[in-house]
């Protein structure tokens, strides 16, 4: 079998860590070839070689056999390497032909002409079952008409190799089925691909083999089809995971969140949340399922206090919170796991036990007459990394900084559990982070339901939503499309409900 | 935090040694000896009692305002408005002490206290306008710098004339003058003022606020990361407004060092340098009050040692001038060296490593 790339003994080391030791690849031609590995495992770099962003300390590059120097992504595109990035880049006001052009406009004379580039694009997309319109501006289609027109411009550039980074993250249930069929699709003419993912199932369902990095090493690369999801999870952790979150059913208690008819303008004037309702009990988690940029952020930083309300009432067990100010909702029991830790969750520049009294710094025994008082705040961050886990190189004096990403976000939900909040606003409470602190965060997110506690997570994981769950409420464009009971639903009513179709509609 | 710290110091120090070394080139080039133009440079600043004491009593406003604009940059504000400050402190120190007739410490203590006041008062407006309507605070001190030179220009002929001349208010009386007689004495006749003392503390206080206390905890944080204090419920544009009131009381501080010690009377027309100096003293000084009181003792013998070069050689005191100006321009470049800090530490590193292999 012809091997159409093959990256040898690639090493890359950067400040302090070595991304790629003596890493090995090789794709064969017309196959899907898996990448699987933590966040920080190393694989974005290692494709990012390939793609010519990067230029390897050691190693060789052979693609068809050729060794080559890839220094820029124009050479990669020339070698026909093409790359469908996991944020697209896109410019929204122009149409899909403009921006598939983007870089190698065809020109007659001077003028620009779109027309025959247009009918290429109408045919590959016909070729490759792609169903995309040539004409639409991008502002106007989907985040999975998005993507396709990310692989159209690839193939516009005759590419061979498609490098797919983490292209699920975005997409809807239904919308990954349709990618999973287009990816067959490029096969099936051809093409080889590299799907980058830590997304096991993706990969029992459309890979041929995977090639699993830990620490920035290879591991091993197996066939798919004979090997079972848990024997990759632990290949990709180096330890035994379990998957399933252990969760005794509970009847849930007294209301303490109720959102009434809420409305939040989003950055940009337009309203982010409309009309907005729901209700969170003590002792059931209840979660937030929709497509990334659904109106969830504006809905949790309204909750926070972040950001203002326009109309619509916030009441914590019964009383109006919508005026009162951050620091007064985290005073009536309101904690918050924020979407972005490094942003708003730490200062970075701060030790991690500064960290760790970020709300309480100026409550006793913290603070006494305004002061800092230095012993009980390490006792308090020695208690709380114990409890949860959190590592760091010194201890509680580490700057937060330095952390991993787990042990910052480990840190977060410690501080945030720790202040035993009636309401816990968890937003992807998970980003990033490998199995084993998913795991970790899981538990604790249950363990505070147990106790009682009202639990609201935000996620853009389906399955964490459906793991963790009690009832789930569905958002979309910023509306509430449904609620539904956990134990009664299943992926695809949740995910159609997530593309905008309300209950008892069909598609 | 101890190799932080002195990793600090010697990036400080490069640029020191990088400056003088530049002033040595300039020194040899206009056709000077760098050795005799530096020797005398130095003497003039640390030569006896009395030159140590104008060092210090030069360094005196630096520290202040060198203090105000690393105050301020803690927490994450740029305060270019240190100038207008200590005019302002200084004028109200000049008005009560040419007003008020009290005993001394009382006047000495209401002087400061009025200098505290006029200078906050500069801070807060800007602060205020940050916080409130997210005006750029370089802006807005800025514009604070022309008015109080203005109100300055306007004040001081209309009330506080001088017997002489329209353009400088009365000499304040010597009981109402920080620089007095024992200390004056002690130091053999120099300029050096009770302003110092106040300065020292002020380093104390600050240092204190910053790493002791809520309010440093604070306003750090609010330097270090906005939307982090947003998220933990902390008063954001309060701390905006606090800092730069504090930071302008500082420099308002400073003004009163300057004009009712190191000087006795006010000129018009004049914007004090030292406010644009704080700049570079803190910036040298890496933020810290530590490093600020270093940074700001070292300008203040090259300061007052440049006219002991000029009278002693035929070096220009524009040279002067030119090295503190080039250590400043190090200073401000010191991620360059400590990238070639971090290059120089993984090339011997490596090396290393390979020798142990």
């Amino acid at each position: 079998m012809e091997h159409v790339v093959e990256m040898l003994n690639i090493r890359k080391e950067f400040p302090g860590i070595v991304a790629n030791d003596r890493v090995s690849i090789d794709l064969r031609n017309g196959e899907i070839l898996a990448l699987l590995g933590e966040n920080g495992a190393g694989k974005s770099t290692l494709m990012s070689i390939l793609f010519g962003l990067y230029r390897p300390d050691e190693g060789i590059i052979k693609v068809r056999g050729k060794e080559v120097q890839i220094t820029n992504p124009t050479q990669a595109n020339a070698l026909g390497i093409g790359m469908v990035h996991q944020h697209f880049k896109l410019v929204h006001n122009f149409t899909i032909t403009e921006n598939i052009v983007l870089g190698m406009e065809p020109k007659k004379g001077l003028r620009l002409d779109l027309t025959s580039a247009a009918a290429r694009i109408r045919e590959l997309s016909r070729h490759y079952g792609l169903n995309v319109d040539p004409d639409a501006i991008i502002e106007d289609v989907s985040v999975g008409m998005q993507q396709r027109v990310e692989i159209l411009k690839m193939l516009y550039r005759n590419a061979e190799v498609l490098i797919f980074d983490e292209p699920t993250s975005v997409l809807t249930p239904q919308e990954i089925q349709d990618l999973m069929e287009i990816m067959r699709n490029l096969i099936r003419e051809g093409k080889s691909i590299i799907l980058i993912t830590h997304k096991l199932k993706e990969i029992k369902a459309i890979a041929d083999r995977c090639t699993v990095i830990r620490r920035g090493k290879v591991i091993g690369t197996v066939d798919v089809k004979s090997t079972s999801e848990s024997e990759m999870a632990r290949m990709m952790v180096g330890r035994e995971v379990s998957f399933s979150v252990n969760k005794e059913k509970r009847d849930p208690g007294e209301l303490i969140l109720e959102i009434d008819n809420l409305s939040v303008r989003s950055g940009r004037n337009i309203l982010g949340v409309r009309d907005f309702s729901l209700q969170v009990r003590a002792g059931e988690i209840v979660g937030i399922a929709g497509v990334d940029g659904n109106g969830q952020t504006e809905l949790v930083e309204a909750l926070t206090g972040l950001r203002s309300i326009e109309s619509g009432r916030i009441l914590l067990k019964g009383k109006d919170i919508s005026s009162h100010g951050i620091h007064q909702r985290i005073r009536a029991g309101i904690a918050h796991i924020p979407e972005d830790r490094q942003k708003r969750g730490l200062v970075l520049d701060y030790s991690v036990e500064y960290n760790l009294v970020l709300e309480t710094h100026s409550n006793e025994p913290f603070a006494r007459h305004g002061f800092l008082q230095r012993e009980p705040i390490r006792k308090h961050a020695r208690k709380v990394m114990d409890d949860f886990d959190v590592r760091a190189g010194e201890g509680a004096a580490t700057k937060a900084r330095s952390l991993s990403g787990g042990n910052q976000q480990k840190a977060i939900v410690g501080r945030e559990i720790d202040l035993d909040p009636e309401l816990l606003i968890a937003v992807q409470p998970t980003r990033g982070l490998d199995v084993g602190s998913i795991e970790y965060i899981h538990r604790r997110l249950v363990e505070q339901r147990d106790r009682g506690k009202a639990v609201l997570l935000v996620s853009l994981e389906l399955d964490e939503i459906l793991d963790l769950s009690d009832k789930i409420a569905i958002i979309s464009r910023g509306e509430l499309v449904g609620i539904v009971r956990a134990d009664e639903t299943d992926e695809n009513e949740v995910g159609l409900m997530m593309a905008g179709v309300r209950q008892g509609e069909s598609a | 935090m101890k190799i932080r710290v002195s990793r600090e110091i010697i990036v400080a120090l490069i640029a020191v040694v990088l400056g003088l070394a530049a002033g040595a080139l300039f020194m040899l080039i206009t056709g000077h000896n760098p050795f005799e133009g530096y020797t005398y440079l130095f003497r003039g600043g640390l030569m006896n009692i009395e030159r140590i004491g104008n060092s210090l009593a030069t360094a005196t406003p630096l520290i202040m305002t060198g203090l105000s604009v690393a105050f301020a940059f803690r927490t994450g504000l740029f305060n270019i408005g240190a100038s207008g400050q200590m005019l302002i402190g200084g004028l109200c120190a000049t008005a009560v002490g040419l007003t008020l007739v009290l005993p001394q410490p009382l006047l000495l203590a209401l002087m400061l206290l009025a200098a505290f006041c006029g200078g906050a008062l500069w801070g807060l407006v800007p602060g205020f306008l940050k916080a409130r309507f997210n005006v750029h605070e370089v802006v807005a001190t800025i514009m604070m710098n022309w008015i109080a030179y203005w109100t300055v220009y306007y004040t001081v002929p209309a009330y506080f004339k001088g017997p002489y001349l329209e353009t400088e208010s009365r000499k304040i009386p010597e009981y109402a003058s920080l620089k007095v007689p024992w200390l004056t004495g002690i130091f053999e006749g120099s300029y050096v003022n009770l302003g110092l003392f106040v300065a020292l503390a002020a380093i104390l206080v600050i240092g204190v606020i910053l790493n002791r206390t809520v309010l440093g905890y604070q306003l750090k944080a609010a330097g270090f990361n906005r939307y982090a204090s947003e998220y933990a419920g902390m008063n954001v544009q309060r701390n905006i407004i606090l800092s730069m009131t504090i930071a302008g009381a500082l420099a308002g501080i400073g003004g009163a060092t300057l004009y009712v010690g190191y000087a006795s009377n006010m000129q018009i027309g004049v914007l004090p340098s030292h406010g644009f100096d704080g700049i570079a003293v803190a910036l040298l000084g890496s933020n810290t009050p530590i490093g600020v009181l270093g940074s700001a003792l070292f300008f203040g013998i090259l300061h007052s040692g440049k006219g002991f070069m000029n009278a002693m050689t035929e070096i220009p005191p524009e040279i002067g001038d030119t090295i503190i100006a080039t250590i400043i321009y190090f200073a401000a470049t010191s991620v360059l060296i400590e990238n070639g800090l971090n290059a120089l530490q993984r090339r011997f590193g490596q090396r290393r490593a390979q020798e142990e292999n």
